[in-house]
């Protein structure tokens, strides 16, 4: 169970509002999704460097190629507003 | 009374003149219509992948190398999240504990002293988009917000000064001395007013002799060299009568107004600190060899200090004129060009940051946008050497070799501009002179000497101007001398 304190905290940087119900459900659940990957820690990890990434690959990089990949229509398919060419979003506080 | 002195750190970002952006192949390009330079990663859209563009791990190495960092064997980047409509994605890719260079320092003069600021790091980014605010001027006030997504993804390498800088003069130098070594290199256009290099200003303020650190105040939006002198200076003096006030001053982001002349706080973002960064896993890891290293290395270009000494100790040029030129690396360029086409340096550098750099200011032009060509002034300069034509006349012709496709020898024979050197000539127009001005003539025989300047210019207009100055004044004197017999 993760205290109500720190669930309104992420709720807050992810500019989510939870009804009281769902505080408690968020709270639940995150905390068992920590506890099941807290098992993880039983295991020695010492010596052994932190990955990223599952696969041993490195250094993939693409040319530095302009490549037009997305037309009007596709730009703004999935937007919610619009005005003009632009998207247009709720107002902002600085 | 204590006294106190300023403790500054830049962070400077710098967008880089890829074509394409760091990690998808829409344009990076400024400006464009809006919405136009955005495709299905650089709109954060579900599904997409991210893979970096290989010119900006390229630049993020030439520019740590041009200011002595180390450059990562292994490099990452991280996410780092924050909701704000210029985000697409809900995150910014950047890196947060494995940069790309570190523990590097820029040196700069001023006032004649030599100075070293500690680089803390370099890392590479992505930029975000921009919000246009609706409905008012001020933010405040605006009704709802329009998002273009053209700068969303651009590269930016994010550069981070130590708190190394004790003044707004130190912090300038600091900034152009940094602007002109990206230029340099080729990796940033340093266009301030375009937002390609933008920089933010830590300040605080301790008494002198102290080793802590004060509580510091970090100021936004500065985009021009001067705001970032006028931001910082403000905020010193504003921080100094608060803590004379036995007041104390709050840690908190500032916002330069250049309208007002302020700094104003921030409507502070609510635990906007609370990044939770963590490494992208859409990103592999980086490994960089030694070779490779080297062998960008072995490509850099000469550094903006290299080639000031260069100017002051092979071409005789000042050091305050080196600086001007070096600082913007196409007039260093046209500077080297013109002289290699024969002019002699110190008269282009004259001309350069004299009349020509006046001429574009008056016109907000840059050099490129003018018809001059490095071979086209040294043609004028060379005329002007050899003296077939006058200095006066030469600064004639400026106006028509910036503004149309002539060379100066044409305009010359066109107009007949051609230097009167010849004695016998001029013999017959001075002799005009003193008789058309005998008033003159007879008060310099009674010995006002100063009457001589008038008759020079009496003489330079019957020849609208095509008399060398230094000749016909002597001419002159001889003419007046015989007649005092």
């Amino acid at each position: 169970m993760i205290d109500r304190d720190t669930i309104l905290h992420i709720a807050r940087l992810s500019r989510l509002q939870l009804s009281e119900q769902e505080l408690q459900s968020f709270g639940q659940n995150l905390g068992d999704i920590l506890t099941y990957v807290e098992q993880l820690n039983e295991l020695d990890t010492t010596g052994i460097e932190p990955a990223s990434h599952a696969l041993p690959i490195f250094n993939v990089v693409r040319p530095d190629m302009v490549e037009h990949t997305l037309d009007e229509a596709g730009v703004f398919a999935n937007a919610p507003d619009r005005e003009d060419d632009f998207f247009r979003v709720p107002r902002m506080h600085g | 009374m204590v006294t106190y002195e300023a403790v500054i750190g830049l962070e400077v970002h710098a967008e880089l003149l890829t074509q394409a952006k760091i990690f998808c192949p829409s344009s990076a390009h400024f400006g464009g219509a809006p919405n136009t330079h955005v495709g299905p990663i650089s709109l954060g859209l579900p599904g997409t992948l991210p893979v970096l563009n290989q010119a900006v791990l390229k630049m993020a190495i030439q520019a740590g190398l041009a200011t002595h960092c180390q450059i990562a064997r292994r490099t990452k980047f991280d996410r780092k999240h924050y909701f704000y409509p210029d985000l697409p994605k809900g995150y910014q890719i950047t890196q947060y504990d494995q940069p790309i260079a570190e523990h590097g320092s820029v040196t700069f003069e001023l006032g004649g002293r030599e100075y070293l600021v500690r680089l803390n790091r370099i890392h590479m980014e992505e930029d975000a988009g921009k919000l246009v605010h609706a409905g008012a001027d001020r933010l405040a006030g605006s009704a709802y917000s329009l998002a273009d997504y053209n700068r969303a993804g651009v590269p930016l390498l994010e550069i981070v000064s130590e708190p190394d800088l004790r003044s707004s003069a130190e912090a300038r130098a600091y900034l152009e001395e940094l602007r002109s070594i990206l230029m340099a290199i080729g990796v940033c256009d340093g266009k301030m007013q375009e937002g390609s290099l933008r920089c933010d200003a830590n300040v605080s303020i301790r008494p002198v002799g102290s080793d802590t650190l004060g509580t510091r105040v970090e100021l936004k939006n500065i985009n021009s060299f001067r705001f970032l002198t006028r931001a910082i200076d403000y905020e010193i003096a504003r921080q100094e009568v608060l803590l004379k006030a036995g007041e104390t001053v709050v840690q908190e982001t500032r916002l330069w107004d250049e309208h007002s002349g302020r700094t104003m706080t921030m409507r502070s973002k609510e635990e906007a600190h609370d990044y939770r960064y963590f490494p992208d896993p859409d990103l592999v890891f980086f490994q960089i060899s030694e070779a490779e290293i080297d062998a960008i290395r072995a490509q850099l270009p000469e550094l903006p200090a290299a080639r000031r000494e260069r100017y002051g100790r092979d071409l005789g040029l000042a050091e305050a004129d080196a600086r001007i030129l070096v600082a913007e690396p196409a007039w260093a360029d046209f500077f080297e060009a013109t002289v290699a086409a024969g002019a002699p340096a110190v008269a282009v550098a004259r001309w350069l940051l004299g009349d020509i750099a006046a001429y574009l200011n008056d016109r907000h032009l840059e050099l490129g946008q003018t018809a001059l060509t490095p071979a086209k002034l040294a043609d004028m300069l060379l005329l002007l050497e050899r003296g077939t034509i006058s200095g006066k006349i030469a600064k004639t012709l400026l106006e028509p070799l910036l503004e149309s496709d002539k060379t100066a020898e044409q305009l010359v024979a066109e107009q007949g501009l051609t230097q009167i050197s010849d004695a016998s000539a001029l013999d017959e127009i001075i002799q005009q002179v003193l008789t058309q001005n005998p008033n003159q003539v007879q008060q310099f025989l009674e010995g006002k000497e100063k009457v001589m300047g008038f008759l020079v210019g009496q003489l330079m207009k019957a020849t609208q101007g095509r008399a060398d100055p230094a000749q016909s004044q002597q001419l002159l004197r001889q003419h007046l001398e015989q007649l005092r017999g």
